[in-house]
């Protein structure tokens, strides 16, 4: 079963400042701890893919009624519902599924402290079951 | 024979040597982990060599020498290079044992299908050890990363190892127990190349395909297993069916309205005969009566004119097996066919009553289509959206969801979801 581990700019529970707040030596410890993440999933067998996407004040939102699209450039008062960044992964339960999300929901922020952010767990579609 | 067909032969005739020169590096030196990488090496080795050089005289001994050489190198003790020689020599006048070739095969098929290892793990093993598939072609097949496939069979040869299991056949008395995850292995790989057949390309062979090809090979190896038969029977028929399972654009077509002119009937026939052929043992195995339910689907002029009694009696059989809830409501599906969709619906309450298909789209569709067939179109509807809403594909939700925009009911809002 395939799952998309999802991170949006809000929804961190924890409290913590923004990331430009932090000691550089918290900083890399939350990168390292992300890559590092990935690298044991990968040796686990069960990485698929992981982005992080560009800031949200690039972001742009495009409405179109078929003829003339609308696009609204950034910044958005509600940037911290947009999407920050996701993992896809291959696991065998939905259980596991929901233990990595843990993982990253915990990643080190200020003072090493979890950052408790909220992880939305989706499985992706798979193909059909067969028909016996 | 055109130029072009040389490097599709090679690559025919390497992926059947495979399993046969890995079981031959293990039977010598066991470490299945580097014996394993060895043979890949020699493949990937072979597959240039003897498109340039044309056959050697001796494929499989070839193959042999080139993975033990890596062997060799890995080790590098007196002993595996006076093992080398040894070996060299014998391999070098003749062909292996052809029995002892056999006996190796089978054992790589338990050894793949190890309890110890999670089921796509083993799918993996299967096809890189048994099925001479790179590693890469894996991955792509699975859309994975490479990486990721490399650390999930290299992961899998490590649990082997670690399971301290001989390479050697299980037991007699373990025969059974074991032979049931292989069995499940080989069907899961069909099912996923199946079902996936628009995403899953695998180079010239696709998943469903190779499952196949797994199946006659364990087939030959265990001639009289009635159910390894079965499953090659199940695998052929339903593999029939496939050209008329979707539309040109993907979209999913049933069963019951699929163009029977677009049957394979050469499958069908093969199929069948096979099913018949595992219906001959008894007791009647779980894969034997699922193969004699899709023979008779494949033989019948129709849906309706399906001989719908005897399936029943099948999947009765087949829930004393298994007792499985799927089997149980596909169980009432034949119910339905027969005697009406009201006992089927008291079947299909009772299910849902036990927990058993709880949050699964499936109970939600059997029931949507009873209830229609009855005419409660209202809460066949609600009973659509239901199973759409708790679909993970998205060709079986397309296929609800227009199921249930079919359905013109007057003034329908959408039930609440109870979870």
């Amino acid at each position: 079963m395939r799952y998309m581990l999802i991170q949006n700019y809000g929804g961190v529970e924890g409290d913590c400042a923004p990331m430009y707040e932090w000691t550089p030596a918290e900083v890399a410890a939350h990168v390292e701890f992300q890559q590092a993440l990935n690298r044991q999933l990968e040796e686990l067998g069960e990485f698929v893919d992981g982005q992080g996407l560009a800031g949200p004040d690039e972001a742009r939102f495009v409405v179109s009624d078929g003829i003339t699209p609308l696009v609204t450039d950034g910044p958005f008062s509600e940037s911290k519902e947009l999407l920050a960044g996701y993992r896809i992964v291959e696991v065998d339960t939905a259980e596991r599924a929901v233990e990595i999300a843990a993982l990253i929901s915990a990643a080190p922020g200020q003072g090493g402290a979890p950052i408790r952010q909220r992880i939305e767990v989706r499985q992706v579609m798979s193909a059909p079951d067969p028909e016996v | 024979m055109s130029v072009s067909d040389v490097p599709d032969r090679v690559e025919g005739l390497l992926r059947e040597l495979a399993p046969r020169a890995l079981g031959a590096v293990l039977r010598r030196y066991g470490h299945f982990d580097d014996a394993e990488d060895a043979v890949q090496e020699a493949l990937v080795a072979a597959s240039s060599a003897w498109v340039a050089d044309g056959l050697p005289d001796n494929p499989l001994g070839w193959l042999i020498r080139a993975a033990t050489r890596r062997m060799t190198d890995l080790y590098r003790s007196e002993e595996a290079r006076r093992r080398r020689e040894d070996l060299a020599a014998s391999w070098s006048s003749d062909q292996l044992d052809p029995a002892t070739g056999r006996d190796d095969t089978l054992a790589l098929f338990f050894m793949c299908c190890h309890p110890s290892l999670p089921t796509a793990s083993a799918v993996a093993l299967m096809l890189r050890a048994l099925g001479g598939l790179t590693t890469r072609e894996i991955a792509t097949a699975f859309l994975v990363p490479e990486t990721t496939m490399a650390q999930r069979i290299s992961r899998a040869k490590r649990t082997i190892a670690g399971s301290g299991e001989p390479f050697a056949l299980p037991d007699p008395a373990a025969r059974d127990e074991r032979l049931a995850p292989v069995l499940r292995v080989v069907y899961l790989l069909f099912n996923e190349g199946y079902a996936s057949s628009h995403g899953a390309e695998l180079g010239r062979a696709d998943l469903a395909t190779e499952a196949i090809r797994l199946g006659r090979l364990l087939d030959e190896l265990l001639p009289d297993e009635a159910e390894v038969t079965a499953l090659l029977a199940l695998m052929l028929l339903t593999e029939a069916r496939r050209v008329a399972r979707t539309t040109d654009t993907g979209a999913l077509v049933p069963l019951s309205e699929q163009d029977r002119n677009h049957w394979d009937r050469s499958l069908v026939a093969q199929g069948t005969a096979l099913a018949a052929r595992s219906l001959d043992h008894s007791p009647m195995g779980e894969y034997a009566a699922q193969a004699a339910i899709a023979a008779l689907h494949d033989g019948a002029p129709s849906h309706e004119e399906t001989d719908w009694r005897r399936i029943l009696s099948l999947y009765t059989v087949l829930v004393r097996q298994t007792n499985s809830p799927v089997v149980r409501l596909n169980r009432a599906v034949a119910v339905a066919m027969v005697d009406g969709p009201e006992p089927a619906l008291v079947l299909v309450d009772e299910l849902a009553a036990s927990g058993a298909l709880a949050g699964s789209h499936r109970l939600h569709a059997v029931r949507a289509h009873l209830l229609e067939t009855q005419g409660e179109l209202r809460t066949a509807k609600a009973e659509y959206v239901a199973a759409a809403a708790r679909s993970a594909n998205t060709r079986e939700r397309d296929y609800l969801t227009m199921k249930a925009a079919a359905l013109d009911v007057v003034g329908f809002s959408p039930p609440s979801r109870d979870r």
